[in-house]
């Protein structure tokens, strides 16, 4: 079967099984690889995109149901003003360790700030449920401190 | 393909390009080799862009900066002009404490510093050379400074880039001098990390990003039980699912190899293989730590012994002694196990996450009888190392996938696979005994431990007189005075492999050691921290480190209901004291309010990059403690994803407060291990003084606690 999903604004036709997971489409398909593949259960949050503005797990999501979603990759936000003073942030606090985490991170940090620009420290930790093996999670909070007060 | 990428793309326009810091992935060699190349690890571009060459593999560690650091300082490099690539296996990298390429042991940084140093002094060395000649000056004349070189005389100056072609023609002068401490201007400084703007923006390539031409995706199943074989697989149901080419048996898995990941998933799912499940079927974690209980029975080796124990033991006022059992633990690194191989007839080239460059290479060239010259490594960035990737199993996979399909092939683990495959923390028991005198001081202490050895495995011929030095560290020498004592090893290996996890023996005889130094304190009505202090009147450093953790962290002085817990550790050559305050609600929901740490590891390269470190290592030793088991059962590991490996989150996160204690005179420690060992203890003790409860067997969640929401 053939879908037609919208991806960073460009409209793609891709030949895929309908059960398919956008995880899959966009990394596979579509070679966008700084989506990550972390769990495959919706408990990491690796492959967080935005789906319509909102942070999704897009392991979670079948291609077949993404159709008319307005999807959005860390690629796709590289450039927005706002991402960018999110990554001067996340450069400030030297967050990362191994950053295989930290798209998503960023991802899921994008849309706490839009919805809440300025977030209480649990609204942080109820927001960023994504895990990181390395640890980063304290300079990954003071990063979105850092840029709710830019 | 080179995917150099600059901060400036990155961030597009914003200022914080004005640096223009470059940080390079290069997927086909190193693109700067030949001209301008002034020995292994440096290269001068024309235009003065300073490259450097990392052997060594980037998880995260930070290696990718500190060792620039080290080589631009001596160099007299303009730190904004640094270029890092990753070096294509080869001898010339090697770990000079392992003799071959590979990075572990916590010995990046201290086992390559020196060398480091001199490949910048050296590289400098050449630079003034060229400038002299350039100039008709003698080269004591010239000086480098900060990317330039100038003329002591006139006052001219030229950029490295302008000499760096004629500097590759000089032979260093066998003199040429190293910076003395006061002189660095990097080394010890924090500066930003060149991998950063790559890994905020999804452009940093890990393993599972690689893409090469006409490259096919494949995923695996691996026989349910440990040491169990393939015996046969009816390719048909997998073929019939669209996407699916090839199903390719491998000795103990059935691989899919596709288009993509999901048409390999499902078409494994399809499947049906028969299964050799072999000796170990039935057997499971419980019988074997059963075993090994059983064991503590047994005489073992000695790993260390100093007077008269059992005379001291029996001599005691009071005896304590306590039976330990730490869980098996898998790796879990955030990027499942893959690998990307091209082999052909004649050669073979892998693009992987690994640790270990120089084995695979070995062991590459042996399993596809090829001669070692015909294997190219590429190394990746990694997604978490933690040792899981120091073993060579999913690069080797992935080789002999692309054998036997005749592609390009990347093998991408499920997280249920890279969870259930791993060569997993040992589970490991241990009875300490300790005898205590009329005032409550140590007598002796002796300790008998029983687990798997690691060492068998990978380097035999370091396991000597029945000790694997990596299943006693963190036990085998305390720094405290203990007028006699004796630390026997059983050695018990099993079905269930394992291996090197971050901080290894430490990690779980670290947590013995100081939990039992912990009961005896209790044993002997004294305050945890004066305990230890009063024990460690030989050992400055140690008792430096503990008092200022305990300082710091206001010992004895928590709140109401708040309670603390106290360690030290020493590995790696880096000692660490870690302190931690917590409070335990009526349903056992512990919550963190505040860790300490301190350290004292020598000469620090990036005191910040360190202070990473040390987080991260405390959140990986926390998580371990509160959820980390694998259990066996039937032969395989009952665990799979991370429901049933659960993970430490950020709302579970105190604040860490961090000391390092500057020495410029102790030879440099390892960093990104060093913290792990500490907390469990830290833990377990601070659970004592809360509740009374002693816990000696892990994780925390089987006594029914769970971790709540941090609060300051
Ligand atoms: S991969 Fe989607 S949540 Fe983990
Ligand atoms: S930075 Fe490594 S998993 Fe988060």
């Amino acid at each position: 079967m053939s879908y037609s999903i919208t991806v960073n604004g460009a409209v793609h036709e891709v030949d895929v099984d309908g059960d398919t997971p956008l995880l899959w489409v966009i990394r596979d398909t579509l070679g966008l690889t700084g989506t990550k593949f972390g769990c495959g259960i919706a408990e990491c949050g690796a492959c967080t995109v935005h789906v319509d503005g909102e942070a999704m797990q897009s392991c979670q999501i079948a291609v077949e149901d993404a159709v008319g979603m307005n999807i959005t990759t860390i690629e796709g936000l590289l450039g927005d003003q706002r991402f960018q003073a999110l990554q001067e942030a996340w450069i400030a606090e030297q967050a990362p360790q191994c950053g295989y985490c930290q798209s998503g991170m960023l991802m899921a940090a994008a849309t706490l700030l839009a919805n809440n620009p300025t977030p209480s420290d649990d609204d942080i930790a109820d927001a960023m449920i994504n895990i990181c093996r390395c640890g980063t999670y304290n300079r990954v909070h003071a990063a979105i401190r850092r840029a709710a007060a830019a | 393909m080179d995917f150099t990428i600059s901060r400036r793309a990155l961030l597009q326009g914003s200022g914080a390009a004005a640096a223009g810091l470059i940080v390079g992935f290069n997927l086909g060699g190193p693109a700067a080799a030949g001209d301008g190349r002034l020995n292994t690890w440096v290269v001068v571009a024309p235009d003065g862009t300073v490259r450097i060459l990392i052997g060594y593999s980037e998880m995260g560690q930070g290696i990718v900066t500190s060792l620039p650091q080290v080589i631009a300082d001596e160099m007299e490099a303009d730190f904004d002009r640094v270029e890092v690539l990753f070096a294509p296996a080869g001898v010339e990298f090697a770990n000079p404490v392992f003799n071959m390429q590979g990075t572990g042991g916590s010995t990046t940084t201290r086992g390559s510093f020196e060398q480091m140093r001199k490949a910048g002094a050296m590289a400098r060395d050449l630079l003034e050379q060229a400038a002299a000649a350039r100039w008709f000056r003698p080269p004591a004349l010239v000086r480098a400074k900060n990317g330039r070189l100038h003329d002591q005389v006139t006052g001219a100056t030229l950029d490295f880039g302008e000499v760096a072609l004629a500097a590759s023609r000089f032979t260093p002068r066998p003199d040429y001098p190293l910076k003395t401490p006061s002189e660095w201007r990097y080394i010890g400084r924090a500066m930003d990390r060149l991998d950063i703007p790559a890994k905020v923006s999804g452009k940093a390539v890990f393993g599972i990003d690689v893409k090469v031409p006409n490259m096919l995706v494949a995923t695996l199943a691996h026989c349910p039980s440990f040491g169990g074989t393939l015996k046969s697989v009816d390719p048909a149901p997998a073929m019939a699912v669209r996407g699916v080419r090839h199903v390719v048996p491998l000795d103990d898995a059935v691989v899919v190899v596709a288009d993509g990941y999901w048409p390999a998933k499902k078409g494994l799912e399809a499947l049906s293989p028969e299964w050799d499940l072999g000796a170990f079927a039935d057997g499971s974690s419980a019988a074997v730590l059963a075993e090994f209980r059983e064991a503590l029975d047994e005489d073992g080796a000695t790993a260390s012994a100093e007077g008269d124990v059992e005379g001291a033991l029996g001599a005691a006022a009071k005896t304590v002694e306590a039976i330990y059992e730490a869980p098996y633990l898998a790796h879990a690194t955030m990027e499942p196990m893959n690998a990307t191989a091209w082999v052909t007839e004649d050669r073979a080239t892998v693009w992987t996450p690994t640790q270990g460059q120089g084995p695979l290479t070995m062991f590459g060239a042996q399993a596809l009888g090829l001669d070692p010259s015909r294997i190219t490594v590429h190394t990746t960035f990694l997604g978490g190392g933690f040792g899981r990737r120091f073993e060579l199993d999913f690069s080797l996979k992935a080789m002999l996938t692309s054998r036997a399909v005749g592609a390009p092939v990347k093998l991408i683990w499920s997280r249920e696979e890279d969870m259930r495959r791993d060569y997993y923390r040992p589970g490991a028991v241990a009875r300490m005994t300790m005898g205590l005198d009329g005032d409550g001081m140590p007598t002796g202490f002796s300790a008998k431990l029983v687990c798997s050895s690691i060492m068998s495995r990978v380097f035999p011929q370091m396991v000597r007189d029945g000790i694997d030095n990596s299943s006693v560290e963190g036990i085998s020498e305390l720094p405290y005075a203990l007028p006699a004592r004796r630390i026997d090893y059983v050695m018990r290996n099993t079905d269930i492999p394992v291996g090197f996890w971050r901080s290894v023996g430490n990690s779980q005889n670290g947590w013995f050691a100081e939990a039992f130094i912990d009961e005896a304190a209790t044993a002997a009505g004294k305050d945890a921290y004066a305990f230890r202090m009063a024990l460690l009147q030989n050992a400055p450093r140690h008792a430096r480190v503990l008092k200022t953790a305990a300082e710091a962290a206001g010992w004895g002085k928590a709140d109401d209901g708040r309670h603390q817990g106290i360690a030290l550790v020493e590995s790696f050559g880096s000692i660490v004291a870690e302190v931690v305050e917590l409070s335990v609600t009526d349903d056992k929901e512990i919550v963190l309010h505040k860790i300490t740490v301190a350290a004292d590891s020598g000469q620090v390269v990036d005191p910040r990059n360190f202070e990473a470190q040390l987080q991260s290592a405390i959140v990986y030793g926390l998580t371990a403690a509160f959820y980390g088991e694998i259990r066996v059962e039937n032969g395989g590991v009952v665990e799979g994803n991370f429901d049933s490996y659960r993970m430490m989150k950020l709302e579970q996160m105190p604040a860490i407060v961090t000391r390092l204690i500057p020495d410029g005179t102790s030879a440099m420690g390892g960093a990104g291990e060093i913290a792990t060992p500490p907390i469990t203890p830290v833990l377990t003790n601070a659970l004592f003084a809360a509740t009374g409860e002693r816990i000696r067997d892990l994780p925390l969640i089987r006594h029914g606690y769970d971790l709540g929401r941090a609060r300051a």
